[in-house]
């Protein structure tokens, strides 16, 4: 395939995507919002309010980024997980398998479909907090910046994920008890600071906290990178890192026709 | 030139189950080609092969002179495949399937439309292009996966089982849409069919396989020659009540009005209507009882003393 066609394929999958999950825009965008309207209603305003201050900023103020990232890691993840394991369900891989396209566009596609997603929801949520919250974002490419590669790499956890699916309990095991804990405990309602120094270094070992503490530093200025020693730098490192190696993970599992081909 | 070709081409599935044993096919340009056999015989096994559905264990497989392994992108261009199962998104509408399958053969928004519009147009499905896929009867799904195949303008066309469960009036229709662009486009199609009238009928060539091996590979027009006898059913003018009497042929009265003859090759069917004149028998119209391919068909593949096992196995299991 020429280069022209290799991008006409990739924006065809990418189109694709976006109207299957535009179409069903109640669930996949309408939804998340919704449930991240009421984590600040009721933890941000009634909680946060006796809570006081995190960090040096009001409760809610602190919580944004967290409930930012939290909607793009959940809704890039099951975008790809849900839309890939429909198509193998379906048996409409077999559409893309019998032509030309290379399976580096393949998975290009769906991770961008993913990205599209989780970036318009982390959009819906930013305005849903506005009436909240002042927000006052102190370095916006930073911000985008990590979103931007959250949204990637978990896109491309999506994808695996559906690589390795058999049946639809399968779909769930990975967001059910490993994402959704690891969300939760990854400094999306607390400082790091607040916990006993055991479980603040077992916390060290959950890769999500870098990366709610790095939109927090883009969004807030501060955050408990410093007090965790690591820099802004190291954080977008290993973000990279991490999608660098699951990126090349898909394509071999892709390459081998791993849960699609007999 | 060669359609397709393939090369001692063996795949043995996990648990050891050979499904095809080293098999050699070639397919000339142009052709339109009939591939033949019982369920779990590996004919979806050959085609998964060629389309990369599944992966094979060795062998070669060029389409157009071209391996599918050492120039893929290549040869999947020049390839169309019509699977056996519907394997559309039934949620997406009509236009939009097969407009996304030509962009996934790399053609620009404005060609794919005009592919799009030309084959649903060709295939009566325009006015349902707006229309969500789940929506259409089980022949119009099965046009949709026809246009979806053709909308990059395949040189080969493989087709497994298209018309398996749909109407005569859609068959047939099928048949002639079929013909059209073999004869028109030149488009070579490889056809896997359990109706064999449907494979007499349209396909020039024929290799029929069984359990993994291709037992006969030759023209259509010498594997009917070789048929050993042929059952003809005839109308009668008048009521009979006594059977002719003629030694050479063995006629049976399945009423009082039809009448049977089997006829043995090299016997003649004029020697037959001498001896239905001399009785004074008319004869108002006759037809062939079975279908010709049917029984050589049979034939072939009921002399493997191991057939009844083959009926046991799953399908989903073989293929």
């Amino acid at each position: 395939m020429s280069a022209t066609e290799i991008l006409n394929a990739f924006l065809t999958i990418i189109r694709k995507e976006v109207i299957r999950f535009t179409r069903i825009w109640l669930q996949t965008l309408v939804s998340p919002a919704i449930m991240i309207a009421l984590y600040f209603v009721t933890i941000g305003v009634i909680i946060g309010s006796r809570i006081g201050e995190m960090g040096g900023f009001s409760f809610l103020e602190w919580m944004v980024p967290g409930m930012v990232m939290m909607s793009v890691i959940n809704n890039a993840y099951s975008n790809v997980l849900s839309s890939f394991f429909s198509v193998k369900f379906q048996k409409s891989i077999e559409e893309l398998l019998v032509t030309p396209v290379p399976n580096y566009i393949i998975l290009g596609g769906w991770i961008f479909g993913g990205m599209a997603r989780g970036i318009m929801v982390s959009v819906l949520v930013i305005i849903v907090s506005l009436p909240f919250v002042n927000l006052s974002v102190q370095n916006w490419p930073l911000a985008i910046l990590v979103i931007f590669l959250t949204s990637m790499l978990f896109s491309i956890g999506g994808f695996i994920n559906a690589l390795f699916a058999e049946s639809f309990d399968d779909v769930s095991i990975v967001p059910t008890f490993i994402l959704t804990p690891l969300s939760y405990l990854g400094g999306i309602f607390y400082s790091i600071d607040l916990l006993p120094e055991f479980w603040r270094t077992v916390s060290l070992g959950n890769p999500i906290l870098y990366m709610v503490n790095a939109l927090r530093q883009a969004v807030l200025g501060s955050s408990d990178l410093a007090s965790m020693g690591m820099t802004i730098h190291f954080a977008l490192f290993m973000i990279v890192l991490f999608i660098v190696i699951l990126f090349f993970l898909a394509l071999w599992l892709l390459n081998r026709g791993k849960g699609i081909r007999a | 030139m060669e359609a397709l070709t393939i090369k001692n081409l063996k795949k043995t599935y996990e648990g050891n189950h050979e499904a095809l044993k080293g098999i050699d096919l070639n397919v000339e340009e142009g052709d339109f080609f009939a591939l033949l056999g019982p369920n779990g015989a590996g004919k979806t096994t050959t085609i998964g092969i060629i389309s990369s559905l599944v992966n094979k264990t060795s062998g070669q497989v060029k389409i157009l002179g071209i391996d599918i392994d050492e120039g893929h992108s290549l040869a999947k261009k020049q390839l169309g495949v019509v699977g056996q199962e519907i394997n559309f998104h039934q949620f997406e509408k009509v236009g939009q399937i097969i407009r996304n399958q030509a962009g996934y053969h790399g053609l620009s928004y404005i060609q794919a439309k005009q592919n799009a519009e030309f084959f649903m147009k060709r295939l009566d499905i325009w006015d349902r292009r707006n229309d969500q896929a789940r929506t259409l009867s089980g022949g119009m799904k099965r046009r949709v996966m026809v246009a979806k195949a053709l909308v990059n303008r395949p040189k080969l066309l493989i087709l497994d089982e298209p018309t398996a469960g749909v109407d005569i009036e859609l068959r047939r229709s099928l048949w002639d849409f079929l013909q059209e662009i073999n004869n028109e486009l030149g488009t070579t199609i490889i056809l896997t069919t359990h109706y064999l009238e449907e494979a007499e009928r349209l396909c020039r060539n024929i290799a029929i396989i069984d359990r993994g091996e291709i037992v006969e590979n030759t023209s259509m027009k010498d594997l009917l020659a070789r048929l050993e006898k042929e059952t003809f059913s005839m109308d009668l003018d008048k009521p009979i009540n006594t059977i002719p009497s003629n030694g050479d042929f063995d006629f049976k009265l399945k009423d009082s009005r039809t009448l049977s003859v089997t006829v043995k090759k090299g016997q003649q069917l004029n020697e037959v209507f001498k001896t239905l004149s001399n009785e004074g028998i008319e004869v108002l119209s006759m037809r062939n009882e079975t279908g010709r391919l049917e029984e050589l068909f049979l034939s072939l593949v009921e002399s493997d003393p191991d057939k009844s096992s083959l009926l046991d196995v799953k399908i989903g299991e073989m293929e």
